[in-house]
């Protein structure tokens, strides 16, 4: 046998144990066989006090020096169970997740239903270094938001979840992995470089709201990033100091097409990811109908949540090597 | 680092001073002030949220502790000076203590201080107290592992793991094999302020060990137990002596009790209080030597180690008897011997009875009548004595406690060439009528004679019986009605309810000595056996704890664990409401959804629409809703109870 042979053996064996599997369809209850107990640093110090309490006990013939060190090993036995018991049969389904852009952190919402009558104390829930603290009363359910930082654009799984808890006494530590089956989407982070303006492509289309064409002068609003410099009130600019954007209204609005091909050359995949998801953010805030069209994807102008939420999910799984469509 | 939860923090202080607080008395001074000031001032930091001090400065004042716990005991180790550093390193400690890992090891050090206080006293009391911190101790524990619950919640919890512990504890106390401490050699002041008789007697010792209530023994007879006046428990015996003090002198040689018994024997058993001395108590005269121990030729039983703890032995002991094969040529002369000077008087009053007399045993009753005629006193508050403390006891003052009589009685007798020894022990003894116990007390500490005569061996004469007989009959109590204030309380006559509820008490002690504190691998062994263990030993011991704490465990899993059949009360409350209407006459059928079946109880049920069809909205939210909602389910919960179809 190889070493690789043997190393895939073991490690099959450890993703056994440790129920490392694809995420958990539906709830998950913490049956007693993943549930997991250890003694904690503090159980062996206890145990080792009583270590001594016994030879002290002996050595001096305490006879109530054995029924003080015995009631407390009783004790610390007890415990396990309770610590045990404090966290079996919880049930764990994963809740909403709101959508976070690249180097935010996403939050996942865990529902963690305790069915049993008896109430759960100083849970935690632990995804690396999110770490949410909770007590659930007999027969209720309790909501826990996990922050997990996003770095990247994509779909987040939220992955392995450790449940824990020390409850009663500290001694010892009971845990259990559920691995619920919920994913956030991660935006790509905006591009914040001083960025030129996107193309307005003087297609004539389908107005689809008033607010975003270019046709009928309709007023001023501040200026955002963004802004075509022709839509600037100049005039305006000249006399009070602040720049403002002429706002136009009316059929035959000028439709936004934000194309990957009209991006530079020279940025990368990432880069104009980047950019594109500026551009609809930015396009979004200025009430501009837009449309994506990027490679294998190609989704007409729109306004509206929806369409940027839609844009913007096509954005961050957008994948470059996936063959054009 | 979250804060510690501030009701839980004085609960570890008021467990802290619980555990610490039975030392008071027995720590110096300076350790009560700095440690409770310590205590006080982190309770008080604890209110006002004020930053404790820094770690150099809690480094250098324990440096300072230590050295002053050094210079006030001029040791380190040993028990006392042990109790005093760990009370000042955890008052020490609390200055430090600001995370859960710092309240752990304070519980901890907690749970062992409560422990030390055994090496003082283990009484019923102390056993009471220390449960008491024990529930305080860990219901702070938990509070510091569950912050945001109740206090009151805390206790509770901490009380029924205490309590469910219990079986556990039990199968541990009884089956853990036992070994007889100590496994190592313990420091000096372990056995310090054991009281009981002395290795020598000095007119006064006994008189004032009297005074004293405390059990010397307890002793449990096979039968009846003989009646007061023969309960002489004989103890060391005394051949020297130096014109004040009787000592007992070099060991006679032979290690045998040699006697001719008479009569039936009683057997007993005895549970000796410490004493710090190997003298194992039996009545006169003891005719076997237990286990561990060793028979002198002048009837003592000697325990191989001084009496540290408390020890329990059978005996058998003869009523009656000859001891007339124990005695050699250089064993007589030794208890006729006197320093040559002091006490003129009674050497010449003995001289005169001995030319008077044809025997030594006409001595002997001279020396009784003598006893008897002059007017002598028994007296718990004798006049000190001077030089020739025999001549002005005899002559002047006549007023004794029972070692005067004793020892006059045998300097009389060695100054008339009479051989002739003093027996320390005790006399009588009191029944509790509660476990039929037989309690004999420091009170009851006695001196009398042992005189030799030729034929009939060792007799005892006790002169203090000549002079006041009813100190056997009825105990010294009865004797000194006149001083009665002198008296230990309970002894008094005019106490008898209170002497009633001491018998109570005393019994429960005594069960409690017998079974918790007494219980050695030898009553282990006997127990177990008893119960059906053939003759145990640790491995059997060891795998009967093992199957019994696996037992114990199982049972509170299968009870703790057990998953209660319904789990969704949503889902609980609609099958209620559809019972309650099956009942009324509807039965939902099988594939019925809520809605459908909501109509044809609509229908069937026309004057109830406005109850029902909330609960099949609520219910159909709940069910099938996106939130959890607590408050709706209690709502359905309230609504299906008060439906009435």
């Amino acid at each position: 046998m190889t070493m690789l042979q043997s190393f895939l053996r073991r490690s099959e064996f450890f993703s056994f144990l440790l129920r490392l599997r694809a995420a958990e369809q539906g709830p998950i209850r913490l049956t007693q066989r993943r549930v997991y107990i250890l003694p904690t640093g503090y159980g062996f110090t206890f145990a080792f006090a009583l270590f001594l309490m016994l030879i002290g006990s002996i050595n001096y013939t305490l006879g109530l020096g054995y029924l003080l060190t015995f009631s407390l090993a009783g004790m610390g036995l007890v415990s396990m169970l309770h610590s045990f018991r404090n966290l079996a049969h919880l049930v764990v389904r994963p809740g909403r997740v709101e959508p976070v852009f690249a180097g935010g952190d996403a939050k996942f919402e865990l529902l963690v239903e305790n069915p049993s009558r008896h109430d759960r104390f100083a849970l935690l829930v632990v995804r690396d270094a999110s770490v949410v603290d909770c007590d659930i009363a007999a027969e209720r359910t309790e909501r826990v938001r996990i922050a997990v930082p996003a770095p990247r654009r994509g779909s987040l799984a939220l992955g392995r979840v450790t449940l824990e808890s020390r409850y009663p006494l500290g001694l010892f530590r009971v845990w259990s992995y559920v691995q619920p089956d919920a994913s956030a989407i991660v935006y790509p982070r905006p591009d914040e470089s001083e960025l030129p303006d996107a193309q307005v492509t003087p297609d004539r289309g389908e107005a689809v709201r008033a607010g975003g064409g270019s046709d009928d002068f309709s007023g001023l609003r501040p200026y955002q990033r963004g802004d075509s410099p022709r839509h600037v009130a100049w005039k305006a600019a000249e006399r009070g100091g602040t720049l403002l954007t002429k706002f136009f209204s009316g059929h035959g609005a000028a439709e936004l097409w934000l194309r990957w091909d009209e991006l530079p050359a020279a940025l990368d995949v990432e880069a104009k990811v980047s950019r594109l998801t500026r551009w609809i953010l930015e396009a979004d805030a200025g009430g501009i109908a837009f449309g994506l069209d990027i490679p294998g994807v190609r989704i007409a102008p729109a306004l509206g949540d929806a369409h940027r939420e839609t844009c913007l999910t096509r954005l961050a799984l957008f994948d470059a090597g996936a063959p054009r469509s | 680092m979250p804060a510690l939860p501030a009701p839980s923090l004085y609960a570890l202080f008021v467990g802290i001073a619980l555990a610490a607080g039975p030392h008071i008395p027995r720590l110096p001074i300076w350790v009560v002030g700095l440690a409770g000031g310590l205590l006080a001032w982190r309770a008080w930091a604890a209110w006002r949220k004020e930053p404790l001090p820094r770690k150099g400065l809690v480094l250098l004042l324990a440096l300072a502790a230590l050295i002053a716990v050094f210079m006030h005991y001029r040791t380190l180790l040993g028990r006392d000076a042990g109790v005093a550093l760990l009370v000042v390193f955890l008052a020490l400690k609390l200055l430090e203590m600001t995370t859960r890992r710092d309240v752990t090891v304070v519980t901890f050090l907690c749970y062992f201080l409560a422990l030390t206080n055994f090496f003082y006293s283990q009484s019923i009391a102390t056993a009471a107290t220390t449960g008491a911190t024990l529930v305080v101790l860990t219901a702070s524990l938990v509070g510091f592992n569950a912050p945001r619950r109740r206090m009151q919640e805390n206790f509770k919890t901490a009380a029924s793991l205490l309590a469910q512990g219990l079986p556990l504890m039990l199968a541990l106390f009884v089956l853990f094999p036992r070994v007889n401490g100590p496994l190592w050699g313990l420091p000096q002041d372990a056995y310090a302020g054991m009281t009981g008789l002395s290795d020598s007697m000095t007119p006064g010792a006994i008189s004032a060990l009297s005074q004293s209530d405390a059990i010397a023994f307890r002793v449990k007879f096979q039968d009846r137990p003989p009646e007061r006046a023969r309960m002489y428990w004989r103890g060391p015996v005394f051949w020297e002596f130096d014109g004040r003090t009787w000592r007992s002198g070099r060991a006679p040689a032979s290690q045998f009790l040699t006697f001719e018994p008479q009569g039936v024997p009683v057997s007993y058993e005895v549970t000796l209080e410490p004493h710090n001395r190997t003298w194992l108590f039996a009545l006169d005269l003891p005719g076997m030597v237990p286990r561990d121990a060793l028979g002198t030729a002048d009837y003592q039983i000697l325990a191989r180690q001084p009496v540290r703890s408390r020890v329990r032995y059978e005996m058998l002991s003869f009523l009656e008897y000859a001891a007339t094969a124990a005695a050699t040529p250089e064993e007589l002369d030794y208890a006729r011997r006197l320093p040559p000077d002091w006490n003129p008087r009674a050497r010449s009053l003995a001289a005169q009875w001995r030319r008077e007399s044809a025997n030594d045993e006409a001595v002997m009753m001279r020396a009784i009548e003598h006893f008897r005629a002059q007017s002598f006193e028994y007296t718990l508050r004798p006049p000190l004595l001077g030089q020739n403390a025999v001549d002005e006891f005899l002559f002047q003052s006549k007023r004794g406690f029972c070692e005067h009589f004793s020892g006059a009685f045998t300097f009389l007798m060695r100054a008339a060439g009479v051989p002739a020894r003093v027996v320390t022990g005790y006399q009588g003894g009191e029944l509790n009528p509660v476990d039929e116990y037989i309690v004999v007390r420091q009170s009851d500490a006695h001196a009398w004679t042992e005189v030799w005569l030729e034929g009939r061996g060792w007799i005892r004469v006790d002169p203090t019986a000549t002079v006041s007989p009813v100190r056997l009959e009825s105990g010294m109590a009865a004797a000194m009605p006149a001083e009665s204030e002198s008296l230990p309380l309970f002894v008094r006559p005019e106490f008898s309810w209170l002497r009633d509820a001491r018998y109570r008490w005393e019994a429960l002690a005594n069960r409690w000595n017998q079974w918790v504190l007494g219980y050695n691998p030898e009553r282990q062994r006997d127990l177990l056996s008893r119960l059906g263990m053939p003759s145990p030993d640790w491995q059997k011991m060891a795998a009967a704890l093992f199957w019994a704490v696996a037992a114990c465990l199982a049972v509170f899993a299968l009870v703790l664990l057990a998953r209660r059949g319904r789990t969704d009360p949503v889902q609980s409350s609609w099958l209620a409401f559809c019972a309650k209407l099956a009942r009324a006459g509807t039965v939902r059928r099988p594939s019925e959804g809520p809605q459908a079946f909501a109509l044809r109880v609509a229908r069937a049920h026309p004057q109830r629409t406005t109850i029902v069809e909330p609960i099949v909205a609520l219910y159909i939210d709940l069910r099938y809703g996106p939130v959890p909602d607590n408050a709706g389910v209690a709502r359905l919960r309230r609504l299906v109870r008060e439906f009435r179809p």
